[in-house]
């Protein structure tokens, strides 16, 4: 199978804390990857190294055969690789549309005003925010917040899209809907990694998932691997 | 950026309407009425410009003094042998190559260290420079050739004209969208593509250019200048204050700000030089106290609140 990304022994420190520790991961094209762990375990920091959002100590990562460690985030994402982000960052001073018309703008290089308008039109249908698109975002619930920064990155065209807790704070109908959305999206032709605390959805929709504990990747493999796996059961589903 | 209540075009022939008005000033006025008015020009464009970018991005800069200053100097150095426009591009260019090197190194800097680097940038531009008069050229100041009242106004009706232009530009594409796109979230607008260090580097560059070019015009009204009135921390603050005074990211709000303190400023700074600045000082704490969003803010909000009363009496419900 093809990979789609490839990170190795991927690092970070703050200080003395070691946040993520010689991380091997792996995700195949097409794929709906899960990232769980207990709170503090580095998943979001990962991704922030993945992103370019924070730079990465040591180790490579590999998007779709270019090495992208090392590179700022507005290349990765133009290279097509999109992102959530855990505490939802929208541009709370523009309606929803024109959030989604950014990430349409300058999420690839060379679109016109009409073509990003009308990707606009085409990723809200998508995610099911065109009810609001007037709004300032402010003014919408949480869970659209969220949706709408799931909306931005799809503008921009990725080939991945990494979602960091896009489920949090949603109600049960609203985790049906998510999950839905999510593999619609894959569906459509995106690979997708996903950090989540919502187990339902992590064991229904992902085909693989991997465990950090401590910084460390403990545990990979499908649902049913994880689910039965000793080592996960005591260091993460044991301290609930 | 928004556009207030008034409409675009509304506001466009409203800023038409004053720059025309300038323009005749020379036929009918005073020397008085053409030195006021060649002033508020330069703050116009200094105040404009300054919305321009820190506006958006939300990087509220204090050099502005600094850029002013370069200006000063290229008219300074070059004035005996050059003419005015020639003046105005090397005050410019040296204002927007400080302002490249500075914004490379700085803009990564965010929120109040920011502010604090430029304010600091001024200062110590002004120390080099007075180092240089002290300990090379031994000769405090220079000598600046005036072009007369009448070149200097006509150059900053032009650079007024020029800036607003630019402003327009800036807004209207997406380099405007970008910076504030920025502004509202710089995380976000790094991962959806926008490459934050290059559209602040230039967004700070352009304004620093148009602040080099007045800069450059100003001096030539003054006849001699030295270190402690060009890079002068007045042009740093005026601008800052004229933009929360007016309305920060509007297009009226700097012009109006503009108009009211450059002419403020003209008239007590010789009748009462000494409390003048206390006055500016205690109109800023007001202003942000009770129209954080301006003049143009205030006019916003009583529409709002007219058109509320007229549809709570139809009874309707939003």
């Amino acid at each position: 199978m093809m990979s789609m990304l490839e990170a190795t022994g991927v690092s970070k420190s703050f200080g003395g804390l070691k946040a993520v520790l010689n991380v091997d991961l792996s995700v195949n094209k097409g794929e709906i990857f899960g990232l769980i762990g207990p709170n503090g375990a580095g998943k979001s920091t990962f991704f922030n190294m993945i992103s370019g959002a924070i730079p990465i100590d040591s180790g490579t990562v590999i998007f779709d055969g270019i090495k992208i460690s090392g590179m700022k985030p507005d290349r990765i994402c133009r290279l097509g690789l999109g992102r959530s982000f855990q505490a939802a960052k929208n541009f709370a001073g523009m309606p929803v549309w024109q959030n989604v018309l950014m990430g349409a703008l300058f999420g690839q290089k060379g679109q016109s005003y009409a073509q990003a308008m009308s990707a606009v039109d085409e990723v809200l249908d998508f995610v099911g925010l065109n009810d609001l698109r007037d709004k300032m975002v402010p003014d919408i619930p949480l869970a659209y917040q969220k949706r709408l920064e799931m909306a931005r990155s799809l503008a921009t065209r990725p080939k991945l899209l990494m979602l960091d807790e896009i489920m949090a704070g949603l109600n049960p109908s609203e985790v049906g809907e998510a999950m839905e959305l999510i593999t619609k999206t894959r569906d459509s032709g995106i690979t997708i990694i996903m950090i989540e605390h919502v187990m339902k959805a992590i064991m229904n929709i992902c085909d693989r998932i991997a465990v950090l504990h401590h910084g460390a990747k403990i545990a990979e493999g499908t649902p049913e691997e994880i689910a039965a796996s000793k080592t996960v059961i005591e260091v993460y589903l044991g301290e609930s | 950026m928004k556009w207030s209540g008034l409409k675009k075009e509304f506001q466009y022939i409203i800023v038409a309407i004053i720059v025309i008005f300038f323009a005749f000033v020379p036929l009918f006025g005073s020397t008085y009425a053409i030195t006021l008015s060649s002033t508020i020009m330069m703050y116009i464009v200094m105040a404009s410009c300054w919305n321009m970018f820190s506006g958006p991005a939300g990087y509220i800069s204090l050099a502005s003094g600094a850029f002013v200053g370069l200006g000063f100097y290229a008219s300074g150095f070059l004035s005996t042998r050059f003419p005015l426009p020639v003046l105005m591009l090397a005050g410019g260019l040296a204002s927007l190559v400080l302002a490249v090197i500075i914004g490379s190194i700085t803009l990564r800097l965010r929120g109040v260290y920011f502010t604090i680097f430029t304010f600091c940038l001024v200062e110590l531009v002004k120390a080099v420079m007075t180092w240089y008069e002290i300990m090379v050229v031994r000769k405090r100041g220079l000598n600046v050739r005036n072009f007369g009242p009448n070149a200097a106004f006509y150059a900053m009706l032009v650079m007024v004209v020029i800036a607003l232009a630019v402003v327009v530009i800036v807004r209207k594409t997406r380099f405007g969208m970008a910076l504030t796109g920025i502004g509202e979230s710089e995380d976000a607008a790094a991962h959806i593509g926008i490459n934050t260090t290059a559209y602040k580097v230039s967004g700070f560059a352009v304004t620093a250019f148009m602040m080099g070019t007045v800069g450059a015009v100003r001096a030539t009204m003054l006849n001699h200048i030295d270190p402690t009135s060009a890079f002068n921390m007045m042009f740093s603050f005026l601008p800052v204050l004229m933009c929360v005074f007016g309305g920060m990211n509007t297009f009226l709000g700097p012009i109006i700000g503009a108009i009211v303190f450059a002419a403020l400023q003209y008239n007590l700074i010789t009748k009462i030089p000494q409390i003048y600045m206390i006055i500016f000082g205690a109109i800023m704490i007001l202003s942000i106290l009770f129209m954080p969003t301006g003049i143009v803010g205030v006019y916003e909000r009583v529409r709002k609140a007219i058109e509320n009363r007229k549809i709570q009496k139809v009874g309707g419900h939003l």
